[in-house]
């Protein structure tokens, strides 16, 4: 099908979008005028408390009379210190203040709101670099490694006001797209060599030149924001902070396509994802840039909002579509491609969430600055949900090629309470557990599949000293077993069979030949499985048996669990030298009645009572840490 | 969730039902509806689902048990769900839900005799910097352990408690 620009009626979309444009800038510059202060609400802000601290800012505003407006803005990646709060002032530093409760949020008021007095004392940084001694958020140390550009607006704009993102560039992309012949859009993106981050990286120009070459009509674009891996909140930090990125990059994929529908299909348990990008939506649409003859032009395009349900395997394109179709979310045999035979049958193109919203950047941009970012093969930036044993859990973004150890121990602040890294698993239950020795691998697309793990959604989980990999492995199976979807019988079984001698292994139950069984097992499931699901599945056994083989065969040999985690094979024990006998910290909080003072009222654990739910050694006061964990069980000193 | 609410059911059926098309599209929207407005699917509102998509209650009965989110017994006064993502699993997530399961007498899926508690597992819900998690109803409490468990719990039965000496 030849290129062909839309034909316009009377007003250019140029026009309009110029009037649309200068508006949100007087919105904007109006708030600049004044203080202002940005409260990062988030699902991340919210659990932290981030709503007490708005109404308390709002509160408190209201109460002195101060015109300073309190903007929602969505996650600015630092996680580990919400609820966060940016102070703007017209003619001083904007300051960024971490760990904000409602007792912070008066001293500010009064302080730099009101005063001049920018409490460094409560502050994380400034956000520009300032000549004076005071810390700035640009100089931390990850902001020498981070790249924030699919996450350039998170926790800068309010996530429910257009304007914001249009007074940043917002749409500007859309506008120069309407006047760009199709092919040459996908050349662009072809170009930059952006690859699709929802996981496999499939080359995303070529996607759309396929799609856009198939036949059939109509044709539907879909974005997946299902994002099912139970440690990964990328997609959703988004949706909430910058919700337009996304639906600019949707529009622009179905102009490209020539097709009026779009869909959405976000994961359930993110009520205020799908909240905010519904506002976004409606927003959109108030300004004409969505829906019939968009901006004036004859090109229309619409959104529709799926909800998912929960399953883990409805984040596989083909299992995706069924689910809208009102099916069960089952992965369906290849070929034919959905860019062929997609939704209800007809050609579509699916991109993850992180995929469209580069989109805009690409065409504002240039594919040859994309290109610039990254590595040979995997161009761009990568964006990781960091959690697990790390001090800065949060949002990072980082261009690829970034090495593991650079991304953990300078982004991520390294592993709190001086322990000792175990090791990192990516890419949640489709990847793999990499160990310690590994972390000078660059994160980009190959190079981790050629460790074994892979890129996958973007989940990053540090592990230390205290983690059983064996029991890692066996989370992961549980999870991928309880979401197969049960069409492929490797996939069913397989994963039940690998899980049941994960299980044996973590209770003392191993033999040493499970060791092979559970390695061809998962070679074969790879090879008996239609879809990534059961393809993926057995990554977290592999790499670990590959990886920490001394934690299995200490399991199985010795019935010993390294990490002391694994209950069955652990014990917990009061050493009497240390008990203070006086305290009853223990007695009183174990659940089971467990514990009993003998004749010298040293506390002695009934191990036949004993649940194992560590309260005891929790409360054991610092100064006597008289409880300890041992493995094997045998372990504990006998009575003489 | 209004799943309190005292309209008959059917009416409240009848209105989730009026503002959808008879499409197999509109099903899974149809069922989490439900979903939100009773807490759990009642198997009469299925079958009731069913017939007006003109889809067999089996395969209704199949769809709605394949995805993750639909329960079919009701939630507990305090629905209850234990983060068993990775990251909250990585730092004590199991001992929590063995916590729970304890002090509740029930477990994961279940509801407490007294219809006080429900008790679920949820994958992830975004603040692993909190971890481990647990969401009881809308609040949700961060680093929770074994013990704290107990006094979450001791403090939700106490504040009830306190509602209904109130009230007499
Ligand atoms: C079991 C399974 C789960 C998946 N989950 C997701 C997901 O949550 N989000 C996502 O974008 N892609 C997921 N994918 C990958 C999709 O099938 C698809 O490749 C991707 O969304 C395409 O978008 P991209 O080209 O922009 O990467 C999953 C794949 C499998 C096999
Ligand atoms: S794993 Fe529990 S909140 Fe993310």
């Amino acid at each position: 099908m030849p290129a062909r620009p839309p034909t316009r009626t009377s007003i250019s979309p140029q026009m309009t979008f110029d009037q649309i444009k200068d508006q949100a800038t007087s919105e904007w510059e109006a708030l600049q005028q004044k203080p202002h202060i940005l409260v990062g609400t988030a699902t991340c802000g919210r659990a932290a408390g981030a709503l007490d601290v708005l109404s308390t800012f709002e509160a408190e505003i209201r109460r002195q009379n101060i015109d300073a407006p309190v903007v929602p803005v969505g996650c600015m990646g630092l996680c580990y210190a919400e609820p966060l709060v940016v102070i703007i002032k017209p003619d001083n530093f904007s300051v960024c203040y971490g760990n904000t409760t409602s007792e912070s949020v008066r001293r500010l008021v009064e302080g730099y709101v009101v005063g001049d007095d920018p409490c460094f004392e409560l502050a994380l940084g400034t956000l520009e670099v300032a000549d004076e001694n005071a810390p700035s958020i640009p100089e931390l140390p990850r902001f020498e490694h981070e790249l924030r550009h699919i996450l350039r607006h998170c926790g800068y704009i309010n996530p429910e006001s257009i304007n914001h993102y249009i007074r940043r560039g917002g749409y500007s992309s859309l506008i120069k797209a309407l006047g760009t012949p199709q092919q040459e859009i996908i050349a662009e993106i072809k170009a930059s060599g952006l690859r699709g981050r929802g996981g496999a990286g499939f080359p995303t120009g070529t996607k759309w030149g396929l799609c856009h070459n198939a036949s059939g009509q109509p044709k539907y674009i879909v974005c997946n924001a299902d994002e099912g891996d139970p440690g990964a909140f990328m997609d959703r930090a988004i949706l909430e902070s910058d919700p337009h990125s996304v639906i600019e990059g949707m529009i622009i994929a179905g102009y490209t396509m020539g097709t009026p529908h779009g869909y959405i299909y976000v994961r359930d348990e993110y009520p205020l994802a799908v909240k905010r990008f519904k506002i976004a939506l409606q927003q959109a649409r108030t300004k004409g840039l969505l829906g019939n003859n968009l901006l004036g032009s004859d090109f229309s395009f619409h959104i529709e909002v799926a909800e998912g349900a929960g399953a883990f395997v409805c984040g596989e394109a083909s299992a995706l579509m069924y689910s809208i179709e009102g099916k069960r979310g089952m992965p369906r045999v290849r070929p034919p491609h959905s860019v062929e035979s997609g939704l209800w049958g007809k050609p579509t193109l699916l991109n993850n969430v992180k995929t469209f919203a580069s989109v805009p950047m690409i065409l504002d941009r240039g594919a040859e600055w994309y290109a610039s970012i990254g590595t040979e093969g995997s161009k761009g930036t990568a964006v990781f949900a960091l959690a697990g044993k790390v001090a800065h859990t949060g949002l990072v973004e980082v261009p690829m090629g970034t090495t593991l150890r650079d991304l953990i121990f300078q982004v991520g602040g390294g592993v709190p309470k001086n322990k000792k890294i175990k090791g990192v698993q990516i890419g949640g239950p489709s990847g793999g557990c990499l160990p310690e020795s590994l972390l000078d691998t660059p994160v980009d697309f190959d190079s981790l599949t050629k460790v074994g793990s892979l890129m996958g959604s973007g989940g990053m989980i540090v592990l230390d000293e205290d983690n059983c990999m064996v029991d890692a492995a066996r989370y992961f199976l549980d999870f991928v077993q309880k979401e197969s979807c049960g069409k492929c019988t490797m996939c069913r079984l397989g994963t039940k069979q690998l899980l049941d001698i994960l299980v044996d292994i973590t209770t003392g139950k191993g033999k040493i030949e499970d060791m092979d069984l559970l390695v061809e097992l998962a070679e074969d499931i790879k090879e008996g499985s239609l879809c990534g699901l059961g393809h993926s599945a057995p990554n977290p056994v592999l790499t670990t048996v590959r990886y920490f083989r001394d934690e299995y065969e200490a399991h199985i040999l010795e019935k010993r669990c390294p990490a002391l985690v694994c209950k069955e094979l652990i014990a917990y024990y009061i050493v009497p030298e240390k008990c203070d006998r006086g305290c009853e910290h223990c007695v009183l909080t174990c659940p089971t009645e467990a514990i009993k003072s003998d004749e010298k009222r040293i506390k002695i654990i009934d191990q036949t009572k004993c649940v194992k739910c560590g309260n005891c050694q929790m409360v054991c006061p610092p100064e006597y840490d008289a409880v300890i964990r041992v493995s094997p069980p045998s372990a504990i000193p006998q009575k003489n | 969730m209004k799943h309190t609410s005292s309209k008959k059911s059917t009416e409240r059926l009848s209105h989730i039902l009026s503002h959808h098309k008879p499409e197999r599209v509109e099903l899974i929207p149809i069922l989490q509806e439900v979903e939100e407005e009773f807490g759990y699917l009642p198997r009469e509102a299925m079958l009731e689902a069913a017939n007006f998509t003109q889809i067999p209650a089996s395969d209704v009965f199949g769809i709605a048990t394949f995805y993750n989110r639909f329960r079919f017994t009701p939630l507990g006064k305090h629905p209850v769900k234990a983060c068993m993502g990775t990251a909250c699993h990585m730092v004590g997530g199991a001992l929590v839900l063995d916590a729970l399961e304890r002090e509740l007498g029930v477990k994961v899926g279940d509801i407490t005799h007294d219809g006080e508690f429900s008790l679920d597992r949820v994958a992830c819900i975004g603040c692993c910097f909190l971890a481990p998690v647990v969401v009881i109803g809308e609040d949700i409490h961060p680093r929770v352990t074994p013990f704290k468990v107990e006094e979450i719990l001791a403090g939700l039965k106490e504040r009830d408690a306190g509602k209904t000496a109130h009230k007499d």
